[in-house]
């Protein structure tokens, strides 16, 4: 079980290294030059005005806050899926009865437009 | 008193473990990525009409390596208001996030072994985490480019990646209730007599249209859309860290469609021919699908596009989880 979770460790470290690689060798052979232009914001052409950190459409947030709520609900189905099969009737009401409050939530920020791209 | 010593079977498994990984490593370089590039050039080509790479050894085989050794030679340019630390991890973040799933791939079977890195217990859960890790690549690229493209394609990816995460986790659901289990080798053991895509259609479909989403496929393809954005969250990156982004994409369709293959269509079982081709039969048919879907349909915008997340796939993967709990509760 541990050795499973090692597995993905060493997966995670030596996928870094390698990936590092690549860039180590352009670091080692590519050219450079400075000039100030070169190292400007792409912005079509023309010279960038202001930065781009700037606030953005709250339309995002909205998405990201109904996003939560189903992945939530998300990883409480995956034990459910596993053993409802032994568990029977019971189980599959009540997870019934916990999709049918969220799905009433669903309908919910639907019908108050939380779902409308403006 | 006790010391603290590792034990030598684990440094046999970090050793066996770092070996598997550069083993699965290159092979995504080169399967995925490479062959990927090579087989949308040639494919795009195929369905346009025209003849796609030719003069690059046989056929342009060896066109995307003729690529690569140009693109190592590229100067990495950091833009001078770009966050550097950021700058430079976001292709990192999506390169690593995209190899991590193939930890749970089965690949094939050689008499009873079965060719997978490791079969975790919770493999299909562990693979869909991996692949929303992506997103947070794409979103500190994107936004540490300080560059007004790229933040609008970061910001574009990550409300497409996350609303179509849930369709996604809902179509997994629906195939571990008639598994019985997360594990992709037991998946795949399930579908002995029935693959899961003709006991799950609604579940393929919503899985099929939800991987083409993330992986930015066309029609979902969005936070790139070159006509509108440039490129995207990838606007400012050169060379190889260019190519480090779409190594990214490429793996994860693959792996995508190596998923879709264990879940519906019954990873490598198939007469006659051994388990192994069969699997790669599958999960490259599934990638020329989704090839074919990119060149033949225009790009979808974003307002359609999560309409159809939230007001169609969602509800339908809902519907579907309900209606296979039911059949399998009385069918017990």
């Amino acid at each position: 079980m541990l050795v499973d979770w090692l597995y993905v460790a060493v997966f995670g470290v030596v996928g870094v290294l390698l990936a590092i690689l690549p860039l180590a060798i352009v670091w080692l052979i590519s050219p450079r030059g400075e000039y100030p232009q070169k190292l400007l914001t792409y912005e079509s052409g023309v010279v960038p005005f202001g930065q781009a950190w700037s606030q953005f459409n709250v339309r995002y947030y909205l998405f990201s806050l109904a996003f939560v709520l189903f992945d939530v609900e998300v990883i409480y189905l995956y034990p459910w899926a596993i053993v409802f099969k032994e568990l029977g009737a019971f189980a599959f009401t009540e997870m019934f009865v916990f999709l049918a409050i969220l799905f009433i939530a669903l309908v919910y920020a639907w019908r108050k437009g939380a779902l409308e791209w403006v | 008193m006790r010391e603290a010593v590792i034990p030598v079977s684990w440094i046999l498994e970090i050793v066996k473990a770092t070996l598997s990984a550069v083993a699965v490593f290159t092979f995504a370089a080169v399967f995925a990525a490479m062959l990927g590039v090579y087989l949308e050039r040639k494919i795009s080509g195929w369905i346009q009409a025209r003849v796609g790479p030719k003069h690059v050894g046989p056929q342009g085989i060896l066109q995307t390596v003729a690529d690569t050794i140009k693109l190592l030679q590229k100067e990495n340019i950091v833009p001078r208001h770009a966050d550097y630390l950021v700058f430079s991890s976001a292709p990192l973040i999506v390169t690593v996030a995209a190899l991590l799933g193939y930890v749970v791939i089965p690949w094939g079977k050689l008499g009873d072994w079965v060719l997978i890195v490791r079969d975790l217990n919770i493999g299909v859960l562990y693979f869909a985490a991996m692949s929303s890790l992506v997103v947070i690549g794409i979103l500190t690229g994107g936004w540490s480019s300080n560059n007004k493209y790229a933040l609008l394609g970061g910001l574009r990816s990550a409300s497409q990646l996350i609303s179509y995460e849930l369709p996604l986790g809902f179509a997994i659901i629906s195939v571990a209730m008639m598994a019985g289990s997360l594990s992709t080798v037991e998946i795949v053991n399930a579908q002995q007599d029935v693959w899961f895509v003709f006991k799950q259609p609604l579940a393929f479909l919503i899985f099929l249209t939800a991987a083409a989403a993330e992986t930015n496929r066309v029609p979902f393809d969005l936070p790139e859309a070159e006509s509108e954005l440039v490129a995207g969250y990838f606007a400012e990156y050169t060379g190889m860290r260019f190519a480090l982004f779409q190594l990214g994409e490429y793996a994860e369709m693959l792996a995508m469609a190596a998923m879709t293959t264990v879940l519906f269509l019954g990873g490598w079982r198939g007469p006659w021919l051994p388990p192994i081709l069969w699997f790669f039969i599958k999960t490259y048919a599934v990638v020329f699908f989704f090839m074919w879907v990119r060149w033949t349909y225009p790009r979808l915008r974003i307002d359609q596009l999560l309409n159809l997340s939230w007001k169609v796939l969602l509800p339908l993967g809902l519907l579907n989880i309900l209606v296979t709990g039911l059949v399998v509760t009385l069918a017990r």
